[in-house]
């Protein structure tokens, strides 16, 4: 089933890490298996990275604490061979990290550098966005990672009930749309010509993190783009393009965008005020952030919209 | 109902739903055949218990809810006739199965409201959803906001009107009954209908297979004229009328081997 959250302000930074956790936590029904973030503060000069050095489904041996120890030792030195300099390295749990770099160069060569240390993922790395996702409900991982001050102006999230692919974190939401900076997804259905499209990109150079149709959406929308396309125009694309049933939203570091497929198969509600636009699979979830009565309604089979801070 | 504890201790109910109070709260304030309560701090089942007491067991024939905040399945399975407003917004599976009541609903509704409602009224302020009034049997749903797609979906009798679009498949595998859409419709207008009559006001961007123009007759201007005389919906604007072309209509016919062995 899943739930899809999204937020965008349009008056500056609010505490999206609680608002977020608060919509996520009223849709725990649609996905206990687990649930993620990607937030967005307001850009900075530096680059954050969010990366694991274990997945959940890491065999939890004698060796595992050493690995860690050492997986995180080699992400550090592999950092430093890049020209990358280190101003925080801040451990969330004992497998997942927030480090914020002084860096000028490709964000790809990060990634793929970080992401070749065996069991590292890097869930994501920009100016702005920031994805935490783990095991469990919206409330254990707001407590993990100590999201409920997190300060920014827009965000999305998720909570996953797995159907094509393992509990882990690699299968949760929201997506990195690797290698491209600050751009994630996150996604309510089922893509049907997934191998398809996997194949495709595939063959472009881009890689793939985990099995979930999902991470397929992410990078299809960043390469648009980064072939000239507007968010928009990329995300319209992508109805043509992407079979199956499905609405997702996207991110980026000034929007927040919606589509949603032509049946029209899965569920969401939208809210508009003066300074911000909410829209999630329930309206309860909305109503868990706005304590009163609200107009709200649901996009029909094949619109797209995007808004932008 | 037994309690699922997983790995991380969350306690699920079988819908998902953490709500281990079962007991009816009784906060209603009473006065004679009416009742008013607060829904605020009250969850999906305690809501539905209240009303359930009210109606069945005090003789209230008059209940306000407040604060109903979007929750979902309340106002389920009331088969008697009474008067019931909710001052707010409902979420999913809003009013199925009723039998007799008179709803009101001050907001809007989710997904899948007035599911097989077998009579009664039920009038939807704001918008309503996807698949409102699925496999609904009879009674009036009136949504004066817009509807999402599949509305009126394996539809058996009674009425949909709305004052707002509607999305894509409305009228789905439509089987008897009538929908009333004062706006525009989605594609695939009364895909594989098998019998009832869908109105529309504005465009329709597609039909679906088998839906096809209908003629127009006196019953249907009378029938239209009453519904917004009743609901005090202003006056009618012109509609197209939809029916089941009966192409795909086999039911009467048997199959080819099926003949063989009656023959």
């Amino acid at each position: 089933m899943c739930g899809i959250a999204g937020i965008i302000y349009k008056d500056g930074e609010h505490n999206i890490g609680q608002d977020m956790t608060r919509m996520l936590q009223s849709m725990k029904h649609r996905g206990p298996d687990s649930t993620g973030y990607a937030l967005y503060a307001t850009p900075t000069e530096h680059v954050v990275m969010r990366y694991t050095v274990a997945n959940t489904t890491t065999p939890r041996d004698y060796e595992f604490q050493s690995r860690l120890k050492r997986n995180r030792a080699e992400v550090e030195r592999r950092l430093a061979r890049l020209d990358a300099t280190i101003i925080s390295n801040e451990q969330e749990t004992d497998y997942a990290f927030r480090v914020t770099l002084d860096y000028a160069g490709d964000l790809k060569q990060i990634a793929d550098q970080i992401e070749d240390v065996p069991d590292c993922e890097v869930l994501s790395l920009g100016h702005s966005l920031e994805i935490i996702k783990d095991l469990g409900d919206a409330e254990t991982v707001c407590e993990q990672y100590h999201l409920d001050t997190f300060s920014g102006t827009h965000a999305i999230g998720h909570v996953r009930m797995a159907t094509e692919s393992d509990v882990d974190i690699s299968g949760a939401h929201p997506y990195w749309a690797y290698p491209f900076s600050d751009i994630a997804v996150v996604h309510n259905g089922q893509l049907t010509n997934y191998f398809q499209w996997r194949r495709r990109l595939e063959r472009s150079g881009h890689r793939f993190n985990s099995e979930c149709d999902s991470e397929i959406i992410a990078v299809f929308l960043a390469e648009k783009m980064s072939e000239g396309l507007s968010l928009e125009e990329a995300m319209r694309l992508s109805l043509n393009e992407l079979d199956g049933v499905f609405t997702y939203l996207c991110v980026t570091a000034d929007a927040l965008g919606m589509a949603k497929d032509e049946m029209a198969a899965k569920p969401l509600v939208l809210f508009e005020s003066e300074n911000m636009i909410v829209m999630a699979s329930e309206e309860m979830a909305i109503r868990a952030i706005i304590d009163h009565e609200i107009d709200t309604y649901d996009p029909y089979e094949g619109e797209v919209m995007v808004w932008t801070r | 109902m037994d309690a699922i504890t997983g790995e991380n201790q969350i306690v699920y109910d079988a819908r998902g739903l953490v709500e281990p109070d079962c007991a009816v709260p009784k906060v209603s304030k009473i006065d004679g055949e009416k009742a008013t309560f607060d829904a605020l701090d009250l969850t999906t089942r305690q809501i539905n218990l209240e009303l359930r007491w009210l109606i069945n067991e005090e003789g209230i024939t008059d209940v306000t809810v407040q604060n109903p905040g979007a929750k979902h399945s309340l106002g389920v399975g009331l088969l008697t006739r009474c008067k019931i407003t909710f001052e707010g917004s409902l979420g999913y599976f809003a009013c199925g199965i009723i039998d007799g009541p008179e709803v009101h609903i001050k907001g809007r509704v989710g997904w899948s409201a007035c599911e097989n409602m077998m009579s009664g009224t039920v009038v939807v302020e704001g918008n309503a959803g996807s698949l409102t009034g699925a496999a609904m049997r009879g009674g009036d749903l009136i949504v004066k906001g817009r509807l999402g797609a599949r509305s009126g979906i394996d539809q058996k009798g009674g009425l949909i009107l709305t004052m707002g679009s509607v999305g894509a498949n409305t009228g789905f595998m439509m089987q008897r009954g009538r929908q009333v859409i004062v706006g525009d419709a989605g594609h695939g207008l009364g895909d594989s209908m098998y019998d009832g009559i869908i109105y529309v006001g504005g465009t329709v961007r597609s039909l679906g297979i088998d839906c096809v123009p209908g003629e127009w007759t006196d019953a249907d201007t009378e029938f239209i004229d009453r519904k917004f005389r009743i609901y005090d919906l202003g006056t009618p604007p012109t509609f197209q009328k939809f029916v089941c072309g009966k192409k795909l209509y086999n039911y009467d016919n048997l199959e080819a081997s099926e003949r063989k062995l009656v023959l």
